[in-house]
């Protein structure tokens, strides 16, 4: 508004003007509303799954734990099997998913992000095809099942996840970042591609392979879909597919009646579902704090120029 | 000519070839080789027969199409499809853009880093627990909302009979489930911009709006082109576990929340029509296709950087 010239002279940290003001009211009440929005849900999950069940049957579920109680977990836990089970296979598969998908994902990013490889742009789009044209449900369930045999199969679990064009792009993109003057005189040096693909860029790709490692860890443990699909079998449960269970089909609930030995109309359901689904969620949230530092570093897409 | 450069290149970067076969074996094996089930649109499938042994549809193997559109049921989750992604596409960016401008103008550090935490916090869980957040707010028994709503004296409310409720709720949990990692895209687009650029704003007497207006948004341009057309090629697509997980089998509301995923996944599990689901799938694929391909060489034209292809 006001053009002046002697803003050069004036001392940054004095300049809040009216603008800044109403910048930074409006500002930090956005981020607080959607804070709390982003925040609430949990708190409301965790309090319900400490409520006790007589209290949630009267006055249905709050916002606050209004009578404590861990009937909820004590039951899930009295015959913690099929939890554990859950957990060890939802583990597994993360982890090695995770890795075979965090190799396969920047090994081929490292190709495509090579400006002097010819055929990049033709790979590239042979991925990226397959986000617009797919077979759809149907055709992928009946080549797993029938022609690789996968029910009830963990790679069933693994496979369909194992490979994302969208994260290959943002990997792409990070990857181009790296000045092609490394490469080139690791080439002069003798060094081969794969080589230089290990030693060398894998270390400065580090922000990019944080971030897009726990993108694919968190697909794997979140996963149901495929386990709905493909998995029949109660010990190949993973943990989320154990909680969508539990949630929807009156069966789970009676089954952990049966196991812990109280009458399905004692069990307390309501605060089960919830303290079912903190369970569910708890260890990958634990893993946010040591990759936040890469996250903003390991995402940059249309930034990169040609 | 072509095939002699293939080769040549092929000698001189084996080495690279190699290291793209297994994301090109696992791709052909899960993408590509399944589009060949996609024949079953076009045939009376019997499961028996199997695929190639059911016999042609009729209609010059258009029945299963002209089936699912005359029913009604093609034109209405069309639209719904399209509708809920246009209107996610903008609020989700647009809410994405307003906080990641705002946390990079923010001063406190800890203010700063403890509200990006807690905003990622809806990324980091499956679409399972947003469907039991839903159930825990909306339940008509024992829901959140209801316990509020009695609380202060007012009449509980069911809102499984609400439909167009739903559109909401969606947007909002949509919204709500990727605006911390959608901000985080615009922040590194927004810290990758010379400081320089800022300091001479500063000079030039601009405030914050006018910094915002003439140095963040053009910086932010790019990322926002590249987000919009990964987004176009997908417009037919519904986010089947989001839907699924928040509006479930609940027949009432498929009016206003039925994406075409959803009702192929229905059509499926309730034993239901192999061929007209497998031609919703075909007719989603081609059409996201063409759309892109569409959207993409007008893109060429007009600013060729920003061409996915």
């Amino acid at each position: 508004m006001e053009a002046n010239t002697t803003a050069i002279n004036k001392p940054v940290h004095i300049r809040i003007t009216a603008s800044q003001r109403v910048f930074y009211l409006l500002g930090y009440l956005l981020i607080i509303l959607v804070a709390l929005c982003c925040l609430l849900p949990f708190i409301m999950l965790i309090s319900a799954s400490f409520t006790s069940e007589s209290y949630i049957m009267r006055n249905g579920y709050g916002l606050w734990p209004a009578e404590f109680s861990t009937a909820a977990y004590t039951t899930l836990f009295k015959n913690g099997t099929d939890i554990l089970h859950a957990y060890g296979v939802s583990g597994f598969v993360t982890l090695a998913g995770t890795a075979a998908g965090l190799f396969i994902i920047s090994m081929t990013a490292y190709v495509i992000s090579r400006r002097d490889f010819r055929y990049r742009n033709q790979i590239t789009f042979f991925f990226y095809f397959t986000t617009l044209f797919n077979g759809g449900m149907i055709s992928t369930y009946i080549f797993f099942v029938r022609y690789l045999g996968l029910k009830d199969n963990l790679l069933a679990l693994i496979l369909p996840l194992l490979f994302n064009v969208f994260y290959l792009l943002i990997m792409r993109s990070f990857m181009q970042n790296i000045p092609a003057s490394i490469v080139e005189s690791a080439k002069i040096d003798g060094a081969g591609e794969f080589r230089i693909y290990r030693q060398l860029i894998l270390p400065l790709a580090k922000p990019g392979l944080a971030t897009i490692g726990l993108f694919i860890a968190l697909e794997y443990w979140n996963d149901w879909y495929n386990a709905m699909l493909y998995i029949n079998e109660r010990e190949l449960f993973p943990l989320q597919y154990l909680l969508y269970r539990t949630l929807s089909a009156s069966q789970s609930l009676s089954r952990i009646a049966s196991q812990t030995g109280i009458r399905v109309a004692d069990l307390p359901t309501q605060s089960l579902k919830m303290a079912m689904a903190v369970i569910a969620t708890g260890p990958i949230i634990l893993v946010y704090p040591f990759v936040q530092k890469y996250f903003v570093k390991g995402i940059t897409i249309g930034a990169v120029k040609g | 000519m072509g095939k002699g450069t293939f080769r040549r290149e092929l000698r001189k970067n084996y080495p690279l070839f190699l290291m793209t076969t297994p994301a090109v074996v696992l791709v052909l094996l899960l993408s590509y080789i399944p589009m060949c089930g996609l024949l079953v649109a076009f045939k009376d499938y019997r499961f028996n027969l199997g695929i190639f042994g059911s016999e042609w549809a009729g209609y010059g193997g258009f029945e299963n199409f002209r089936f699912l559109f005359q029913s009604g049921k093609g034109w209405s989750i069309t639209f719904n499809t399209i509708a809920y992604n246009l209107v996610n596409l903008l609020t989700s960016q647009a809410l994405a853009i307003m906080v990641a401008i705002v946390i990079v103008e923010m001063r406190g550090k800890i203010f700063k880093r403890v509200s990006q935490s807690v905003i990622f916090l809806p990324f980091f869980i499956s679409w399972i627990i947003v469907g039991t957040f839903v159930y825990n707010l909306f339940n008509y028994e024992y829901g959140t909302l209801n316990s509020l709503r009695i609380a202060l004296g007012m009449e509980k409310i069911n809102l499984y009979v609400m439909p167009y409720a739903w559109v909401f709720i969606i947007v909002f949990f949509n919204s709500w489930k990727w605006v911390g990692y959608n901000s985080v895209i615009y922040i590194a687009a927004i810290t990758n911009v010379d400081s320089s650029c800022y300091e001479a704003a500063d000079i030039d007497g601009a405030n914050i709006w006018q910094r915002i207006r003439y140095v963040t948004l053009p910086a932010i341009r790019p990322t926002v082109i590249v987000i919009l057309l990964l987004n176009v090629g997908r417009i037919l697509r519904g986010d089947f576990q989001m839907f699924y997980q928040i509006v479930g089998m609940n027949g009432q509301l498929f009016d206003a929340t039925d994406v075409i995923d959803t009702y192929v996944f229905r059509s499926l599990i309730s034993g239901g029509d192999a061929g007209m689901t497998a031609a919703a799938t075909l007719y989603q694929s081609v059409l996201c296709f063409i759309i892109i391909t569409v959207v993409n060489a007008v893109v060429k034209k007009i600013e060729p950087d920003y061409a996915l292809f």
